[in-house]
């Protein structure tokens, strides 16, 4: 059991939530993830990692509730215990194994979209301890769903903001800023690391390639234990079957099956979807009497 | 003339019932049940059953003192060389072990020895275990995996008065007792958790949730945690695929995903949140223990199973008694049949795989006559689901975070006879050494290595 911390509200369906778990703060770095169990008949859900503080024992997750699984983990609050939290899995980012000088040379600019601007805090907080230059760009639908701006200002050299409906920062997508920063403001950069929806990893992946700018994404794919036995969260890259949990979660995005890889994510929105709709008749009340919710 | 007695037979659950349910098939001898098949041992002065057992079992003298109407002693006579009897009078392959040597299965039928293991192991978990006096020896053992290769271990070291802690990667303890063998073969509450408890009671702690090789290594474990040695018995590892067109498919799962889905998640439940599909129809592929579970599971979650498998009946790897219930309960085998890709529709979901009739040729390296294809003779299956079973390749976490561990070349760790890797104080035995095999093979193992973990933490104290 571990012990929830803290437990608030960032945005709409967007929740932070602190959790104690000594080992996982201690080990965790820039780019990897944890698998976790609301309670005991929960999925094994893979959330990625906000932060984490080995003194403290505490490592920091963000969720954004969307299914039955998701919305057991952020109802929990403080003093509450999650059934499980596993981790950290999958590989640190390609820069923790690479000499700090090299690093240093490269100007990185990330792209973090909706819930993704989570997991690039860690690794430009990272970076910017080992003094990097690290432009952030944080991408969401409108000003209420901006999350981790105001922590991200505190570690980018730049932070740039994008919204769809221009409530806040750029009035456009992250990958039109992204185009006008390079093309229009000069900036010059040497590795980009998009992390967000699929759908935009691909179209950042297809801007960056305009630059001959070499990018990272990090994929989200379906998993079930996360430690490599089942093999659910295989993508295909550069031709080759790899497993995300154990290959990934990060991966040249120039080689990524981004198609393949939103098509398999939806291998049980139709159970999905029926189980959140099951709960949520549940909630409000209604009891089926013809064994639908069976 | 004890040998008269036709082997008794072991009543099942009614085979189109179970094949709508997870309640476990074989319903195992009652005491007047176990006790008469006991009879039919003919006591050999040189019992092959012993010599055929991995792990030498006296099999004569349990089944005297079954006979003799002692169970307990029964019990202790097994525990000598066995942690886990209800588990293996389950799951062994009896037929080439111990009752595939019986003399007895030469003119007639065996001694149903695994049916007997079985009924005194489940003795023991309903009557208890005699209390063992344990006398602490202030030496701490870590072990990696809770599967049969660490539980057998733990519970060795834990009775020589070792302070053991498994570290378990999964949120239950038992391993591919509890994800990969499905409750219908081996009930989770009734054996396998009952075993788990017993070896806990010995003072073995279980970490849950803890990824060696992510969470922690095995040198933080020897350096900063203080053990005195550890035991890898970390299991398989990745599943395999063909590396056939179409194996991405929405619908093309592992067996390992479809089971553990199906196990250790318990999506067959309703009460439970894990999500899986079946669709109308599944096919697996491959001919193994676990594609029987696999297809077996498929039926029971109302899809229509069939078994495809390259090579003949007789090549089937699987146990011949999980073959027979499978044919019992309905399911279709398509023997010398070859997947060559997976068809899908314009989502992306499988709608068929294609196959090439095969036909045996010339024996290859294993001796078994090795599957030729029939030119021009492919097909197709319509299906929804299409599950690999095909075998695992070792997983690299545990060697590729550890110092000074070596692998052979397909990446299993290397270890000798009594599980000494090429690190000291670094024992390994179980899958993770020789690829997937047994529960009775690595339970073995981790007895083994208990034994030389013993003989090098007091050969250590010897020399300081």
């Amino acid at each position: 059991m571990f012990e929830v911390v803290e437990s608030r509200k960032l945005a709409e369906n967007i929740y932070l939530t602190r959790v104690k778990a000594p080992r996982i703060a201690r080990s965790a770095q820039p780019g990897q993830f944890v698998i976790v169990r609301a309670d005991k008949v929960g999925e094994r859900t893979p959330l990625t990692i906000a932060d984490y503080n080995a003194e403290e024992g505490t490592v920091t997750l963000v969720t954004q509730a969307l299914g039955v699984s998701t919305r057991k983990i952020v109802a929990k609050g403080a003093g509450e215990y999650l059934a499980d939290v596993a981790g950290p899995l999958g590989r640190p980012s390609d820069f923790m194994a690479e000499p700090i000088e090299e690093v240093r040379k490269r100007k990185y600019i990330f792209v973090g979209g909706g819930v993704g601007a989570a997991p690039v805090y860690p690794q430009v907080k990272w970076l910017a301890e080992q003094g990097c230059e690290v432009d952030v760009i944080v991408g969401a639908k409108s000003k209420d769903l901006l999350i981790y701006a105001e922590e991200m200002r505190k570690v980018a050299t730049n932070l740039y903001i994008a919204t769809d409906d221009g409530s806040e920062g750029f009035h456009g997508l992250v990958t039109t800023l992204l185009e006008k920063l390079i093309t229009e403001d000069g900036k010059q950069y040497d590795c980009c690391v998009a992390i967000g929806p699929m759908i935009m990893m691909k179209f950042v992946t297809l801007t960056a390639k305009k630059f001959d700018l070499p990018c990272i994404v990090s994929l989200n794919a379906l998993m079930v234990d996360g430690t490599g036995m089942c093999g659910a969260c295989r993508v295909t890259i550069a031709g080759k079957t790899k497993f995300t949990c154990v290959d990934g979660p990060e991966f040249n995005a120039y080689d990524v099956d981004f198609d393949e890889a939103m098509r398999r994510q939806g291998m049980y929105r139709t159970q999905e979807q029926r189980a959140l709709a099951i709960e949520q008749e549940r909630a409000a009340g209604h009891k089926c009497n013809i064994g639908l919710d069976k | 003339m004890a040998n008269k007695i036709p082997r008794v037979p072991v009543r099942e659950q009614d085979a189109q019932l179970r094949a709508t349910n997870f309640e476990e098939v074989c319903y195992g001898y009652n005491i007047e049940e176990a006790q008469l098949e006991a009879t039919r041992c003919l006591d050999c002065k040189n019992p092959r059953c012993v010599a055929a057992c991995p792990v030498n079992i006296q099999i004569p003298r349990f089944i005297e003192r079954l006979r003799e109407g002692d169970t307990l002693g029964a019990a202790e006579v097994i525990a000598q060389d066995s942690s886990l009897p209800s588990i293996c009078g389950r799951v062994c392959p009896q037929e080439s072990q111990c009752e595939g040597s019986c003399i007895l299965g030469i003119k007639g039928e065996p001694v149903a020895i695994g049916k007997l293991e079985r009924f005194v192991g489940d003795w023991q978990l309903e009557n208890g275990r005699p209390k063992v006096e344990i006398e602490k020896n202030g030496h701490k053992v870590a072990i990696v995996g809770s599967g049969p290769a660490g539980l057998a271990c733990a519970s060795d070291l834990a009775k020589m008065g070792y302070e053991v802690t498994i570290f378990e990667a999964l949120h239950e303890a038992g391993g591919v007792l509890v994800y990969g063998i499905p409750e219908f073969r081996l009930p989770k509450e009734k054996v396998v958790k009952a075993e788990i408890e017993s070896v806990k009671a010995l003072g073995v702690k279980i970490e849950t949730d803890v990824v060696v090789g992510r969470t922690i290594t095995i040198d933080s474990l020897l350096d900063e945690e203080g053990f005195d040695a550890v035991f890898i018995g970390a299991g398989a590892g990745l599943p395999r695929f063909m590396g056939i067109e179409g194996e991405n498919l929405n619908g093309v799962l592992s067996a390992n995903e479809f089971l553990t889905r199906a196990n250790l998640m318990h999506a067959y439940d309703e009460e439970y949140d894990t999500p899986i599909y079946v669709g109308r129809k599944v096919v697996v592929v491959g001919g193994g223990n676990v594609a029987m579970d696999a297809v077996r599971t498929a039926k029971r979650l109302g899809a229509e199973a069939v078994i495809v498998y390259r090579r003949s009946e007789k090549e089937l790897p699987a146990r011949v008694e999980e073959v027979h219930h499978a044919k019992e309960e309905g399911i279709e085998f398509k023997m010398l049949t070859n997947p060559t890709a997976v068809l899908g529709d314009d989502k992306g979901w499988v709608r068929a795989i294609n196959c090439v009739q095969m036909e045996l040729g010339e024996p290859d390296e294993s001796g078994r006559r090795s599957p030729v294809e029939v030119a021009g003779s492919d097909f197709e299956i319509e299906c929804d689901v299409v599950v690999m079973a095909l075998g695992t390749s070792p997983n690299p976490l545990i060697a590729s975070t550890t110092d000074a561990l070596d692998t052979n070349r397909r990446g299993c760790i290397v270890a000798d006879e009594w599980g000494q890797t090429s690190r000291k104080g670094v024992f390994a035995g179980g899958d993770t050494v020789t690829g997937a095999a047994t529960v009775i093979l690595a339970m073995g193992a981790g007895r083994k290595a208990a034994t030389a973990i013993d003989r090098y933490v007091r050969g250590v104290e010897s020399e300081e």
